[in-house]
């Protein structure tokens, strides 16, 4: 079988040193996010005030929730000295503040830089203030200057197992009969999806990280200083008791995952599956969900199902050859491209800001089904988008569609095309934390969504003023 | 009550509340006080932004350009090169072998493909560290492509707001020699030294620049505000006043007295609706709450907070003239800080930037942006009537009504 795939990471010509108009952001914001996903927990940055704020104008953006991130407030002094000293201050002053059940620290390319010792710090912190009262302290390394927000994300779901994860911790609700679901970097939306998939299949899970409520959370009368929900921290310590651990992303490293460490450590069996968009590879997930529950899947996804496919055979027509560019987070692109591919459109430009080396693999491997795609799809790693604009001139993509983050919106507007918005971040539009991707009806709105922009630019661009399409 | 840091306890003061008023301010954020503040890249980063015809590249990794792409609302009338994002986006080993190799490749090959008039370059913390010697960089690439290049180590054209002040400017028969930075252009800003009269709006930076300007140029300056009705009546008098010619003054105060008549039956309809209601004020530099709290005093409204991210003492003290009793002031401040302001003395509506929007929309509370990144134009005349229609359509909202705050006494709040 001939491969999908014709151009595998080609280096762009001419080959700019610059990064220009960049398609990822910077691995500490992604533990932040994580931080944000655990119960009682405040997030922290060791290193300049400003990236906290950034990072957080950033989030709040797309959210549109408060998000604190504290921060050890890096001066000219701390950069010579070393930052133990603020290090210490910023944990009293945030525990006195916040009352946190748990802080998690991230490192900057700063602190990174000159060297901290980040462990040794918590270590002399832990010992200057004992007592049970006070907060768990995880700290993730996430220099800035190494990979992007998926990876600061990722590193930041290992160390946190990594740190908290005991053998025999789980009791009660925590001793067996779970599994640990490491979902990635996906909507409020999409976790809450899952949270509920797992209910239906009657099985326990421990859901790392969790932010669909801390991130999305109710109208309220007072100010929540750290919001509720969250993964609690004793299913994190008692993530090796799992019966099994479930991540998404065929493009993870191993040895930054969170499963692999639970199997290397615990022998707690870890089963890595693409994100579940779209029908195959929600089917593979599902299937999943399956074997390791030894029950059958809950009927009301198999109707989901059903009326996903019909709705396939109704709108097949408006969608067969049409051309879109895929860009934003790897593993969010390989399943955004295993859909678009069973539903005839050809992804011509898979496109991500982050270089895991296994993202022209796993566009090869989801796309391998759709005879349509043979040797129209090309691949690209570590891009920014104008180089996306650049591909897509010298290669005559002549996309009908765009979809990804916001960031891709003044490309769609010089293209002239759509820009269907979907993962992260979304800017310009609200609601964008609430977009569900996964499984079958997540991937019924995106269906919808996609021959729906189609026929409204078929509509609008015709002379006739067609009523019925 | 909110509990404030120890460290922070006399950055805080309520009027009336203490005989002495001393407010300290101008100092490094609490480790651990989640600040609204940035850092010194993004302080200029920011304000050199608007220059349209620059060149602007971040030397260092990813995010610093990333979280600053586009974030301004400054408009440009023609080339729009500060839109797009450039960094050199170092890797571990341009830290371990330092960046100065691939910051003259990046600074290169974007002059060659953009031609811009100059090129700013911004060094990032990390930058100093590694001790890059971006200075002689930017000479060097200044010397072969025949630009200024400037290390940037460490006001403004938001939502068109410059071209209505060069409106007013225009009808009175002053020419605007150079904007800085709105709307900003290289060779604009090399004649800036020719003009007979610097006008400063709004912040410390600019005021540094003008005063560096009449050392050098003995050129006068003076400061003004553009926003709410009198502050821009009196920017317009001062401005006229300086130039002493009888025909620029008629014509400033028939442009006034026209103004001034076409604002005020809106504005009077909105201060029906909104006289009584209670703001609070929290915004980047002190200068802009003066006229912040004078508008909103215009449309009969009371600040019952105010406070800034980075004022000083002088800016404090006319603040606290300027408030009522029981007005709480406070320097550098944070969201715990800033939600119980709003809870304790509930307020109607917030007027802050993005950071400070999801506070108020989690209380209930009606939110309207004053921060650089917003759309739309506020200063001059016809942007104090904006502002007026901007803060009533958030108040008069009827979405409040669903919001626990007003739900609380009539119905059981779930949480």
């Amino acid at each position: 079988m001939s491969s999908p795939v014709r151009i595998t990471n080609s280096a762009p010509k001419p080959n700019w040193v610059s990064t220009r108009n960049p398609c990822k952001a910077c691995a500490p914001l992604g533990a932040a996010l994580v931080m944000r996903g655990i119960e009682g927990a405040i997030p922290f940055l060791h290193g300049s005030q400003g990236c906290a704020t950034y990072m957080r104008r950033y989030l709040i953006s797309h959210f549109r929730e408060p998000m604190d991130i504290a921060s050890s407030g890096f001066s000219e002094a701390s950069t010579i000295f070393g930052g133990g000293a603020n290090l210490h201050q910023g944990l009293g002053n945030v525990t006195s503040q916040y009352h946190p059940g748990l802080i998690g620290i991230a490192t900057t390319c700063l602190t990174e830089t000159i060297g901290e010792d980040v462990h040794g710090m918590l270590h002399d912190y832990r010992e200057k203030n004992p007592g049970a009262e006070n907060p768990v302290l995880v700290h993730v390394s996430t220099p800035s200057y190494s990979g992007t927000h998926i990876d600061g994300f990722n590193n930041a779901v290992r160390s946190v197992v990594e740190q908290l994860a005991e053998a025999g911790a789980g009791t009660g609700a925590y001793a067996g009969n779970f599994v640990n679901l490491f979902p990635g970097m996906v909507s409020t939306e999409d976790l809450r999806f899952l949270k509920e998939v797992t209910a239906d299949f009657g099985v326990p899970m421990t859901l790392f990280p969790d932010y669909s409520e801390t991130l999305d959370g109710p109208s309220m009368l007072k100010y929540e200083k750290i919001p509720g929900g969250g993964t609690p921290i004793a299913a994190l310590r008692a993530t090796p008791s799992a019966d099994a651990s479930i991540e998404f992303g065929r493009t993870l490293r191993t040895k930054n995952t969170a499963a692999s460490f639970l199997q290397e450590k615990f022998a707690v069996p870890a089963k890595r599956i693409g994100l579940p968009i779209g029908v195959h590879e929600s089917d593979a997930f599902f299937t999943t969900m399956e074997e390791l529950t030894g029950k059958p899947t809950p009927g009301k996804y198999n109707q989901e199902r059903g009326r996903l496919v019909d709705a396939y055979v109704d709108g097949h027509k408006y969608l067969f050859g049409k051309r879109a560019i895929v860009f934003g987070d790897e593993d969010l692109v390989v399943g955004l491209a295993s859909f678009l591919a069973e539903i005839g459109v050809v992804p011509v430009l898979c496109a991500s800001g982050g270089k895991s080396g296994a993202l022209t693999r796993s566009i090869a491997e989801v796309t391998s089904h759709a005879s349509h795609c043979n040797g129209k799809i090309m691949v690209r790693e570590g891009i920014d988008f104008m180089t996306i604009a650049e591909e897509t001139a010298l290669n005559e993509f002549k996309p009908d569609f765009l979809i990804g983050s916001s960031k891709g919106a003044k490309l769609a507007r010089a293209l002239g095309v759509p820009l269907i918005r979907v993962g992260f971040p979304i800017h310009d539009r609200i609601g964008g934390q609430r977009i569900l991707h996964l499984g079958y009806r997540g991937a019924q709105r995106l269906f919808d969504l996609v021959v729906n922009t189609l026929l409204e630019v078929k509509q609008d661009s015709s002379s006739i003023g067609y009523s019925y399409l | 009550m909110v509990d404030i840091l120890r460290e922070r306890e006399r950055q805080v003061y309520r009027k009336g509340q203490e005989t002495s008023f001393q407010l300290d301010c101008e100092k490094q954020s609490v480790a651990g006080s989640v600040s609204q503040r940035a850092c010194v890249f993004c302080g200029s980063r920011v304000v050199l932004y608007p220059i349209a015809d620059a060149l602007h590249i971040v030397h260092g990794p990813i995010g610093c350009a990333s979280y600053t792409w586009d974030i301004r609302g400054a408009l440009s009338s023609g080339p729009e090169l500060h839109r797009l994002s450039f960094s050199t986006d170092m890797q571990e080993m341009d830290i371990v072998r330092g960046g100065e190799k691939k910051l003259y490749a990046a600074l290169c090959e974007l002059i060659d493909e953009h031609h811009p008039k100059a090129a700013f370059v911004y060094a990032t913390c990390i930058v100093g560290v590694i001790g890059d010697d971006v200075g002689a960089v930017c000479k060097r690439v200044s010397m072969e492509k025949g630009i200024p290049v400037l290390p940037v180590h460490s006001d403004f054209n938001l939502a068109g707001e410059t071209w209505i002040i060069r409106d007013y400017y225009a009808r009175m028969g002053v020419q605007v020699v150079s904007c800085i930075t709105g709307d900003g252009r290289i060779d604009e800003i090399r004649r800036a030294h020719g003009a007979a009269l610097n006008v400063v709006q709004c912040s410390g930076s600019m005021t540094h620049l003008a005063k560096n300007l009449k050392d050098k140029y003995g050129i006068p300056f003076i400061r003004v505000s553009y926003f709410g009705l009198e502050d821009m009546s009196k920017s317009l008098y001062d401005v006229a006043r300086h130039f002493g010619n009888k025909e620029v003054m008629q014509r400033t105060q028939s442009i006034v007295r026209e103004e001034l008549d076409r604002a005020m039956p809106l504005l009077a309809e909105y201060r029906r609706a909104l006289s009584g209601k209670r703001a609070a004020i929290y915004v980047g530099g002190a200068f802009k709450a003066f006229s912040l709290v004078s508008a909103l005093r215009l449309l009969g409204m009371k600040t019952v907070m105010v406070g800034s991210q980075t004022g000083n003492k002088e800016d404090y003290e006319q603040l606290r003239e300027l408030c009522d009793e029981g007005t709480i002031i406070a320097d550098d401040s944070n969201p715990l800080e800033l939600s119980t302001f709003l809870e304790e003395k509930e307020v109607d509506v917030f007027i802050g930037g993005v950071k400070e929007r999801p506070i108020a929309y989690k209380l209930g509370i009606g939110f309207c942006d004053h921060n650089h990144e917003r759309k739309e134009a506020l200063a001059g005349f016809e942007g104090m009537v904006n502002f007026a229609r901007e803060v009533y359509g958030s108040v008069m909202s009827p979405v409040w009504q669903l919001t626990p705050r007003k739900r609380a006494g009539t119905l059981e709040v779930v949480r």
